[in-house]
């Protein structure tokens, strides 16, 4: 991990990967949203609203992950003051906060006509919701600094305290009898949803996947220029 | 550390305003609830303990603000770190200081208010007790996000933003179980969840507090 500590190296390595991963985001993403939308069967009970799933399980499951990596890149920037990982932090908190406001979106629509409401107050549904909070707090506080350091070390702290959220949304829907259902695809056993819809579902976690990497190199990449940036004003001021 | 909280104490007695600010408010947030749902007694015991609870976080909130500024701007936090005593020790020390002063104050004067609010006498101990667990929490989990706002631009909009999520859980399981005793069950579990929230906030938050506290006179 510390070999890519240098960003020279780390930038010459993801300008290489970077045409790849956008190149197979497009494809898995066109892939995907033809099998999930078109191609697929409708559910024997839900009818074409399941196709909403497509979308919303996979922005669910991006945004626990993009918070786990942030939380890690947290404790990687406090105890080893690992350079690229605040930045990393920095970059991916507006996508972590995209893709939980999708899967918010997205579940609120299908909850409409599948469970009679837009919204109900269990467990999963709650402890989300505190994960978009936690979100918008860490970017807030992020930028209420006048020196960046401080604000980045602050926020590194409170991405760590909040990571307690993940483990309760992950095992939220097992701890409490909650209206959202229960895992159907990581669990122990084997999946218990139909190859023909766990096909598109997995082509398009892939393609939001790739879609997290590809920008998330843009906007380290932005975020070293614009530290470079910073550091050649201070050098002509000084 | 003692002699920390004791002289945190003694900063309260003499100047006495934060804390009893926050009394005022918890007290005065309350009262007006009948006024905006109506003095109907069937609705406001069912809205008895949320009401309690939110106003006692709220208040909570108002005095956490002031936790650390004073000694920040004046410069005797810097002092404090600077001491043999670990910055864990100084944030315990801070945090006990802030219970005593807001946290069991509001724990005494919540059983009468429970009473304007037509809650029945034999609650009242449950509500006792299950202050005793939140408001503890409350401070600890207050006094975090006040010492990653030392020193920010906005602190006092910010504050409330990182806080008040993280208040979810302790105010979902508070008021289950008060509900729990309302309807006559029993609030046993839900009362340990809180105990459990306590016993993890105890050993983690005051390590989040000193290593914010660190950060913030780097």
């Amino acid at each position: 991990m510390h070999r890519f500590a240098n960003p020279a190296r780390f930038l010459k390595i993801a300008n290489a990967v970077l045409p790849w991963v956008a190149g197979l985001s497009v494809v898995c993403f066109a892939a995907g949203l033809y099998l999930g939308l078109i191609a697929s069967p409708p559910d024997y009970q839900q009818g074409d609203t399941v196709r909403i799933m497509y979308i919303h399980v996979p922005a669910a499951w991006m945004s626990m992950f993009t918070y786990s990596t942030m939380a890690v890149a947290a404790a990687a920037a406090l105890v080893w003051k690992h350079p690229l990982a605040e930045v990393y932090a920095k970059a991916a908190a507006p996508l972590g906060a995209g893709f939980t406001a999708l899967c918010l979106l997205t579940g609120s629509l299908w909850g409409a006509p599948m469970w009679g409401t837009w919204w109900v107050w269990d467990a999963r549904l709650t402890s989300v919701l505190v994960l978009f909070f936690l979100y918008l707090g860490y970017m807030a506080l992020v930028d209420a600094f006048d020196d960046p350091a401080r604000g980045n070390k602050a926020g590194n702290i409170l991405l760590l305290v909040g990571a307690v959220n993940v483990p309760i949304i992950k095992f939220s829907v097992e701890w409490w009898n909650t209206l959202h259902q229960p895992a159907s695809v990581f669990r122990l056993g084997g999946p218990t949803i139909a190859a023909s819809m766990l096909w598109p579902l997995l082509l398009l976690a892939v393609a939001f996947q790739s879609y997290f990497f590809a920008v998330v190199i843009l906007r380290i990449r932005a975020g070293l220029a614009a530290r470079r940036v910073q550091t050649l004003r201070l050098g002509q001021a000084g | 550390m003692l002699r920390l909280i004791l002289r945190d104490l003694r900063l309260v007695l003499r100047q006495g305003s934060d804390a009893t600010a926050a009394l005022m408010f918890f007290v005065l947030c309350v009262v007006l609830f009948p006024f905006g749902v109506g003095p109907e007694p069937n609705v406001l015991t069912r809205i008895a303990p949320g009401v309690l609870l939110i106003a006692a976080l709220l208040a909570a909130l108002l005095s956490m603000e002031r936790l650390f500024q004073g000694d920040f701007e004046d410069g005797s936090l810097e002092l404090l770190l600077l001491s043999p005593l670990p910055a864990e020790g100084v944030a315990v020390a801070k945090v006990a200081a802030h219970w005593l002063v807001t946290g069991v104050p509001l724990m005494l004067v919540a059983p009468l208010l429970a009473l304007l609010l037509r809650m029945p006498v034999d609650q009242l101990g449950l509500l006792v007790g299950t202050l005793a667990l939140v408001t503890p929490l409350l401070s600890l989990i207050g006094a975090v996000g006040a010492a990653l706002t030392l020193g920010a631009r906005r602190s006092g909009v910010l504050l409330p933003l990182l806080v008040l999520p993280l208040y979810i859980p302790v105010l979902i399981f508070a008021a289950a179980g008060l509900d729990a005793g309302l309807s006559g069950l029993s609030p046993r579990p839900h009362l340990l969840l809180l105990g459990g929230m306590l016993c993890g906030a105890l050993v983690l938050a005051p390590l989040a507090i000193a290593a914010a506290l660190r950060a913030a006179h780097e």
